[in-house]
């Protein structure tokens, strides 16, 4: 009976009081933090909103849409002929693979309360979350998005979490075995993503409560991609012939169409992660555009000046760049500060992934590092010169940012590192040298596109 | 009877095409292919890193005509297929020894 009565409390007391998300608990008055639920918590259905529901059932559907075919097509169409099939063929299985694991543990270990780098297992198989639409008319929503059912909240994570995989997936393109691959994500998946995911995101995380700020996954997504696609490049290698081969991508149009993909499906993945169709996701809707055309110009122009020529694959990857460093301020910041944010990535990110990646000597085949990790720690940083208490309600810290940056940095390439390093002292990681020759299409899959 | 090959620039193709059809030639067979010559390769820039393109795609055409056809279908290849700039490519002439329509059987001129 208490337990009732304290449900109906905390439901009533959450009726009358903004949604606390979880980039911005902090900044909640002390009175909702202590009332508000800590916890995915059964809800009466008349607490939901259909406009917040609306928009993130429809942003969920469009994040889904960057990663495939999205994503698939802005890798499938940089590698070369023979590697496309395999190419578009690991975002298509990791979107499945992690799709499963979410259901499996993923989603509870990332998103309910637990430690301060895990979370709890009590939504392990989704196990409670559910809609009772007789007799009591209850469902059940999580502490983190109270206007909208938990399964349209895990649903929209859920898609957050199989991009993210698969973002990494351009480092290490045209050398990997798919079975090997596969043990990674899957490790990779609930080892890194679900930890991070959980410290940043979930109030309980211990980077959450130290201020860290992170709109829609700088931190999270980017940075967690880029990095463990640096550790797989050092430790895979790099491609037979680079350097001296010509590895030229084999299609631009397929990389355009999904680079328009992915920043159509952008506003999903950030203006979604308002969480509600608000004045926050109109804001971060804006900023993401306008970053993303500065960002794109910026490495356009970059290029122009430093090598003679505005290239498309330029204009894409800078397009890229600025997506992804607004990922982290969306909510924060105003339009202004979304174009300089957008320029300072296109030029850095081109800087990276041209000079850097040669004077470094590592092969990211298709710079997820250069993009998403370089692109990811700008946005971090100057999420935390930017961010705005009059639009997010929270102070940027330019030196707490940099912690959640450094945590991410050292954790991702430390698990990453290993987890590849012990796939590659069983099962091995890298394909033949004679499988890579012919190409993974033909090898690996049995298919091809001749 | 002869058989006149020629190298020549992609998009010149229909107008080449269109000038043999008027000094009489029935067919022509058309390849792509690659290759370099004076105008050399070119460089293209992903990324920041640069591929020579030694090779440069061209259209490969292949007539064979009677030996009062040879002059005037040389002429309309050299003619139609002329830009004036490095590249405009060749033309190869080789005897033809024998020519069989494999449908009907006809050997040589008949054949062609």
């Amino acid at each position: 009976m208490s337990k009732l009565s304290r449900l109906i409390l905390l439901a009533l007391l959450t009726l009358s009081m903004p949604a606390a998300w979880a980039d911005d608990a902090a900044s909640a008055p002390a009175a909702a933090a202590v009332s508000a639920p800590t916890e995915p918590t059964l809800m009466g259905v008349d607490k939901i909103s259909a406009g917040d529901t609306a928009w993130m059932l429809t942003s969920t559907a469009l994040v889904l849409m960057m990663a495939i075919p999205g994503l698939a097509l802005f890798y499938g169409g940089m590698v070369r002929k023979k590697n496309v099939l395999a190419t578009l063929m690991q975002t298509f299985a990791i979107t499945c693979v992690v799709t499963l694991l979410w259901w499996l543990i993923g989603y509870s270990w990332a998103f309910t309360p637990g430690s301060p780098f895990l979370g709890g297992s009590s939504r392990a198989f989704f196990n409670g979350m559910t809609f009772i639409h007789d007799p009591t008319n209850k469902l059940s929503v999580s502490h983190l998005a109270l206007t909208i059912p938990e399964t349209v909240y895990a649903m929209f994570q859920m898609t957050f979490a199989a991009i993210t995989p698969a973002l990494i997936a351009g480092a290490f393109a045209d050398r990997m075995k798919f079975s090997a691959m596969l043990v990674f994500m899957i490790a990779w998946s609930l080892l890194v993503y679900s930890p991070i995911a959980h410290m940043v995101w979930e109030p309980t995380g211990w980077l959450n409560k130290a201020g860290v700020l992170d709109y829609a996954g700088g931190t999270v997504v980017h940075i967690n991609a880029g990095i463990a696609g640096l550790a797989s490049c050092l430790v895979l290698g790099k491609r037979l012939g680079y350097g001296r081969e010509a590895m030229a991508p084999h299609n631009l149009t397929l990389t355009l169409i999904g680079a328009s993909l992915l920043w159509v499906g952008w506003f999903g993945f950030n203006a979604g992660s308002a969480g509600a169709a608000d004045g926050r996701a109109g804001m971060a809707m804006l900023t993401t555009q306008m970053a993303t055309a500065a960002a794109a110009l910026a490495w356009m122009g970059a290029e122009w000046i430093s090598r003679g020529k505005p290239s498309v694959l330029g204009i894409a990857s800078g397009a890229v760049a600025g997506l992804v460093a607004i990922t982290p301020a969306s909510g924060f910041v105003g339009p202004t500060p979304a174009v300089v944010i957008g320029v300072i990535a296109g030029v850095v990110c081109f800087v990276a992934a041209t000079f850097l990646k040669r004077a470094l000597g590592y092969d990211d085949s298709l710079d997820a590092f250069g993009v998403h990790g370089i692109g990811g720690i700008i946005g971090a940083l100057l999420t935390g010169v930017f961010a705005s208490k009059e639009i997010s309600g929270s102070d940027g810290s330019v030196l707490i940012q940099l912690k959640g940056v450094a945590v991410t940095v050292l954790y991702g390439f430390a698990a990453s590192f290993i987890i590849l390093k012990i796939i590659d002292k069983t099962i091995g990681l890298r394909v033949t040298e004679e499988q890579e020759r012919e190409g993974l299409d033909i090898s690996l899959h049995g298919e091809s596109i001749e | 009877m002869k058989l006149i090959t020629a190298i020549i620039k992609p998009f010149k193709l229909d107008d080449v095409r269109q000038a043999v059809s008027e000094v009489g030639v029935q067919g022509v067979t058309v390849t792509e292919v690659r290759g370099f010559g004076r105008q050399r390769g070119h460089t293209e820039i992903y990324r920041g890193a640069e591929y020579v393109v030694e090779f440069v795609p061209k259209t490969k055409i292949e007539i064979a005509v009677e030996d009062a056809l040879v002059d005037p279908v040389i002429d309309a290849i050299a003619k139609s297929a002329q830009t004036g700039k490095v590249g405009d490519g060749k033309i190869f002439v080789f005897d033809l020894t024998q020519v069989v329509r494999i449908r009907t059987g006809e050997r040589d001129a008949s054949a062609i």
